[in-house]
């Protein structure tokens, strides 16, 4: 199978976020970068579905500035073949993201491409669905499944997607419970967090990794149309809210519930 | 022209709450830029659902029935829907942000060649939206150019459409749509509970509660005598002690109800982001310095394995 991944140059979702004062982004002095949480499930799972089907490649791609070089060693460590990194500078929406994807997708003749179902910074959870449309294949978003990430299953790395044949069996998480589907290969399936503990990359990996190909493409060459239809003009801190008090006694929080905030 | 369509949900042969705030978003929208708010249901056999979502005040009710629609799948809704849009001409296509929503509108965007604008807290006169991003820690103004525009709302952010008006139902011709996707089965949660993103009170446990059995002999009769939703932490989740479609936070369900209980939670930004527009919030956890402490209204540094249940006969007493 030929699984591609895709791998996205985040802030620490631990990190403590400010907004500039000028609204015009966030600061970003001493902010630590990773991969963004969901796109470490996705390569998780590349990595399993790799381990069940001899002959299997898994290609990173990541989509920004060649700091997101690192993120895809990162990758790479984890033990995924080969890597491209599209740069661009300028600021891509989802759709634009989706194109580039599409265009790769094909080049790469990739049979499944497994993301993230969103990115910790801009929160979207648009680009799996939008690429899933532009390809005219199957999606299975917030895939996830019903062992618990505690479950011996999990432990010894047995894939939550289910392939067979030219079709896949894919858990998601929904509203009210959990949904199975069965989608046609080739597909986009975008993952959930309970889909899998992704590994760490051992030290072997980490070497390994700095010999693999990393290959770096100017956006501009691919023939993509990026401009963005989404632009964010500005940003505000969230409200404030007011201070709160510790109460003494459960007592005393039944009481100011009931008297104070007139809430039950 | 200049108009929005609002994509209905329902399940179990009803609309879904999540329909009525996405047709009081969308009355809201259509109100900012002079058009119409319409309204699409697809489905098989879905008129009584079509009839019902016009007496809440949606100009013109589509209804698109087929077989093929029966259970939603995103490509076949996706492609339907496009049709209709193209041949009815929209201004915005908009859902509220639930699994379908999030699942469904994207691909909608794609086909149609349309920008996008997810989990949308608010409309600006000058046509501008906002959105949080960076899980709630900033809000950001956006603006999509061209048309249509696709809009996801946020279901906290817009009350319910309230009855009232008398919009047409017209049928739409619907080709029997391809689908490369089947659906093999739905384990639903089954619950006696207010819906969790519905409720007026919620109260949650995390991993502190230290198992499933702990949630049902200790939070459960807590949430019970206040007759709240119950939600838990990522951590509680991930361990198996309660169904996923109870974890509150930034990628799970975003609640922002009048009174919300935090019981044996630290407080993890990601957590933050599901329930900081609540009301009021009460924190109960035997560790002062939780991050959850500088949220709530009213904290309670104790151990939840005492305090709870005498929470719970405290409130009935209150009762009686």
């Amino acid at each position: 199978m030929k699984i591609l991944a895709t791998v996205k140059r985040v802030p620490d979702p631990n990190a403590t976020i400010k907004v500039k004062p000028d609204g015009s982004g966030i600061i970003t002095e001493n902010l630590k970068y990773v991969v963004n949480p969901f796109d470490e499930i996705a390569i998780e799972e590349a990595l399993r579905l790799k381990a069940a089907q001899a002959g299997s490649e898994v290609v990173l791609v990541s989509i920004g500035n060649k700091a997101a070089a690192e993120q895809l060693r990162t990758g790479l460590a984890m033990g995924a073949d080969r890597a491209i990194l599209v740069l661009a500078e300028e600021e891509l929406d989802s759709l634009a993201v989706a194109r580039i994807l599409q265009k790769l997708a094909k080049d790469n003749s990739a049979d499944i491409v497994i993301m993230g179902k969103q990115a910790i910074d801009d929160d979207a959870n648009q680009t799996g669905q939008m690429l899933a449309a532009l390809l005219g294949w199957p999606q299975a978003t917030f895939a996830s499944k019903v062992e618990s990430l505690e479950s011996d299953d999990e432990k010894k790395g047995v894939p939550g997607i289910v392939v067979a044949g030219s079709s896949a069996k894919v858990v998601r998480e929904i509203d009210g419970g959990l949904e199975t589907l069965e989608i046609s290969l080739p597909a986009v399936v975008t993952v959930d967090l309970r889909l899998n503990v992704p590994r760490y990359a051992s030290l072997p990996g980490i070497m390994k990794a700095r010999k693999k190909e990393l290959n770096e493409i100017p956006v501009g060459s691919l023939g993509v149309d990026v401009a963005p239809k989404l632009k964010v003009q500005k940003l505000e801190p969230p409200p404030k809210r007011q201070a709160g008090r510790k109460v003494g006694s459960v007592q005393e929080l039944v009481q100011v519930l009931h008297n104070e905030a007139k809430v039950i | 022209m200049g108009n929005v369509l609002v994509v209905a949900e329902h399940q179990h042969q009803k609309l879904t709450k999540a329909t009525l705030v996405a047709l009081s978003a969308g009355k809201q929208l259509a109100g900012k830029i002079g058009g119409e708010c319409d309204a699409i249901v697809l489905g098989k056999d879905v008129n009584d659902l079509a009839s019902e979502l016009a007496s809440y005040g949606a100009s013109k009710v589509y209804v698109a029935n087929d077989p093929s629609l029966e259970n939603y799948v995103a490509d076949a809704y996706a492609t339907a829907l496009c049709q209709v849009a193209k041949d009815k001409g929209c201004e915005a296509i908009l859902a509220t942000a639930t699994a379908m929503g999030k699942d469904l509108l994207p691909r909608v965007a794609a086909i149609l060649d349309a920008g996008m604008a997810s989990d949308v807290t608010g409309f600006n006169e000058d046509g501008t939206m906002e959105r949080p991003m960076y899980a709630g820690n900033a809000i950001a103004t956006v603006s999509i150019n061209g048309s249509p525009k696709v809009i996801t709302v946020r279901a906290t952010a817009f009350d319910p459409a309230a009855k009232g008006g008398s919009g047409q139902v017209e049928q739409v011709a619907i080709k029997p749509q391809s689908t490369g996707t089947k659906v093999v089965s739905f384990s639903e949660t089954k619950s006696d509970r207010p819906v969790l993103t519905d409720a007026r009170i919620v109260v949650s446990g995390g991993r502190a509660l230290k198992s499933g059995e702990n949630f049902k002999t200790v939070l459960e009769p807590l949430v019970d005598s206040l007759g709240a939703a119950m939600g838990a932490s990522r951590a509680a989740v991930d361990a198996g002690y309660v169904p996923n479609d109870l974890q509150v936070g930034q990628t799970g369900k975003v609640v922002a109800p009048e009174l919300y209980i935090a019981v044996g939670i630290s407080g993890a930004i990601q957590h933050l982001a599901g329930m900081k527009d609540s009301k009021i919030i009460v924190a109960i956890n035997k560790d002062e310095e939780a991050p959850i402490f500088q949220v709530a209204d009213y904290g309670l540094v104790a151990d939840l394995f005492k305090a709870v249940p005498e929470m719970t006969e405290e409130v009935v007493k209150l009762k009686h």
